[in-house]
């Protein structure tokens, strides 16, 4: 298996703290890779990395062997990653059909005049980018709300819209940040079995945050864990969460003793 | 069949012009209303225009009567020029639309160099910006002799008729619709509701910052082309913060976003400014109460204060009236 993604001794200061410490990891192609770690250790900062929030003090990412570290964000998702955030970052007084037609932008090649004058070319583009969403939409169950505001969509929908919205910029990696935050063990279980599917349909890599310990050993086939911002252990899930310096970074030390 | 969809637009602005139209050549309308009505239409362009750039793509501007004074000048400039170079005045009406349209990019090439600090700008510094901008355009009309300093830019030909101002604000109108409902402007009203998530998702925010910019700057350029050629002059005066202000006002009062409440906003607020004026000059003359027009601007302040109180998201909201919404094939 070839790496998707490749970290090398990736490392970020914030002012004269260092968030991020020399990470190094490869994300091999078609898995899902889980990063775990405590609350301030690193992941969120690492997803940021990633996606070209910010640009990282030292160190490569390379996608696909290329470097993408200095892009900007919305170059980095032309190349081909995709995420979701960790509290929902909807565009709320849009439509959900809008939601994701606004992530198929970027295909569409009509100018100003060609959209002032609604051309037969411009009209034909947009036909497919609709026709495009509306697929995304019933794959995520979601087509009794394809017309309506996704302010008015309850959370555990809003999750599925983001993940579409990830998924309409036709990503080969995607990057979800704590998709199961929030919610219930029914819709935890559901998100699962949506990773899954996605994966598979779609043939994409998936790179995801969670504190949820059932979830990442549930769904990842491979897991790193981070805390204060080095590598702590990495690894097959259930061998993973048997490591002490594991259970010491989440539990503390006593219970290790216990 | 593809033009049923605009069938209702169409009817709408063509019901409008007749209704205008027969009441003005019957006498009902006297001059002194077709140039209320006139100067509604030329306030729907910028509100309209406006809206564009602080309601669909989210950003701040308080100059944008300092594009319409580089349209009111370089095309009242333009036209002037062409009236002594030709006398026998073949072909005026094609330069009067040239005019309008050099006006119109010139003002766009300063709403790309306005556009340009938005990239690294956000909110109240965009603002300052932009009002600094506004401000930047009077002062240097006010020191070039050329086109007449303070004393304004005189005796530009008056082309500015009801149909020619019906038409350009009823091209404005379906081609910012056309804009806004399209990938293009889906992509700037992401910029609106979240920037970071928008540049997720592919969207090259600071192109469309900039565009916003650019295609709002050219229709005020239109306009304050029209207004030149309908008063026949063009004053620094009439471009300055306030006439800004007002038409910020409008936007606001109309709903950010709702091009449907630009329309009536623009036309309610022009009826109800030239009512105060009217007002206040019998209150003065008449009852001897001691104020002067300037009133008008503190009337708009208590009535911007009661929307932000009452009804922060304007007369309309985001919604838009049907007949300005283009129809999509189910499925």
């Amino acid at each position: 298996m070839t790496a998707v993604l490749s970290i090398q001794n990736m490392t970020h200061y914030f002012g004269g703290l260092k968030a991020v410490s020399e990470f190094s990891f490869d994300v091999p192609e078609g898995v899902i890779y889980g990063l775990i770690g405590p609350n301030g250790s690193g992941k969120t900062t690492c997803f940021n990395l990633i996606t070209g929030i910010y640009t990282p003090t030292a160190g490569k990412i390379l996608f696909n062997g290329e470097e993408i570290n200095g892009l900007k964000p919305f170059r980095i998702v032309h190349k081909g990653i995709a995420r979701t955030f960790q509290n929902l970052r909807i565009f709320n007084n849009l439509t959900v059909i809008d939601n994701i037609r606004v992530a198929r932008h970027f295909t569409t090649k009509s100018g100003v005049f060609q959209t002032f004058l609604r051309l037969p070319s411009f009209k034909e583009e947009e036909a497919k980018v609709r026709e495009e969403a509306m697929g995304l939409i019933s794959l995520m169950n979601l087509s009794h709300r394809a017309t309506e505001m996704a302010k008015n969509l309850p959370y555990g929908e809003l999750r599925r819209l983001e993940i579409a919205r990830a998924l309409a910029t036709k990503p080969k990696l995607i990057l979800l940040d704590e998709p199961a935050a929030g919610m219930n063990p029914k819709e935890t279980e559901d998100l699962m079995k949506l990773i899954l599917r996605v994966r598979d349909e779609f043939k994409v890599t998936i790179f995801l945050i969670e504190h949820h310990m059932k979830f990442v050993t549930g769904i990842c086939e491979r897991v790193k864990v981070i805390d204060f911002g080095t590598t702590i252990a990495e690894g097959r899930p259930e061998e993973v969460v048997k490591e002490p310096k594991v259970l010491e970074a989440y539990l503390g030390r006593k219970a290790v003793v216990c | 069949m593809g033009n049923l969809k605009h069938m209702k637009l169409v009817m709408a602005g063509l019901i409008f012009y007749v209704v205008v139209q027969v009441l003005s050549l019957t006498g009902v309308l006297n001059g002194y209303f077709m140039v209320i009505i006139n100067r509604s239409l030329i306030a729907v362009i910028f509100a309209v225009s406006l809206n564009l750039i602080n309601g669909i793509t989210g950003q701040f501007s308080l100059g944008h009567m300092g594009f319409a004074a580089v349209g009111a000048y370089v095309s009242g400039t333009f036209t002037t020029l062409l009236f002594h170079l030709n006398p026998h005045h073949s072909l005026d009406y094609l330069g009067f639309l040239a005019a309008i349209l050099v006006g119109g990019v010139a003002a766009s090439v300063a709403g790309f160099l306005i556009g340009f600090p938005s990239l690294r700008l956000k909110g109240d510094y965009l603002a300052i910006v932009t009002l600094g901008f506004g401000e930047i355009i009077r002062t240097i009309l006010n020191n070039i002799p050329y086109v007449g300093g303070p004393r304004g830019l005189l005796g530009i030909p008056k082309f500015s008729t009801f149909t020619v101002i019906f038409l350009f604000a009823f091209g404005t109108i379906v081609l910012i619709r056309n804009l806004v409902q399209s990938s293009i402007g889906r992509s700037m009203l992401s910029i609106r509701e979240n920037e970071l998530a928008s540049e997720l998702v592919g969207v090259d925010t600071t192109r469309y910052k900039v565009l916003g910019f650019v295609v709002g700057a050219f229709f005020a350029g239109i306009g304050g082309g029209l207004l030149g050629h309908l008063l026949q002059i063009a004053h620094p005066t009439q471009y300055g913060f306030y006439a800004s202000a007002l038409i910020l006002i409008m936007v606001y009062v109309g709903g950010i976003g709702s091009l449907t409440g630009s329309i009536i906003a623009a036309f309610s607020l022009t009826f109800l400014t030239e009512g105060l004026r009217v007002g206040i000059d019998w209150l003065r003359d008449t009852a001897g109460v001691p104020i002067g027009t300037e009133w008008t601007m503190v009337i708009y302040a208590v009535l911007l204060i009661l929307i932000m109180l009452f009804r922060t998201e304007g007369l309309m909201g985001m919604r838009e009236s049907k007949i300005l919404i283009i129809k999509e094939k189910q499925g």
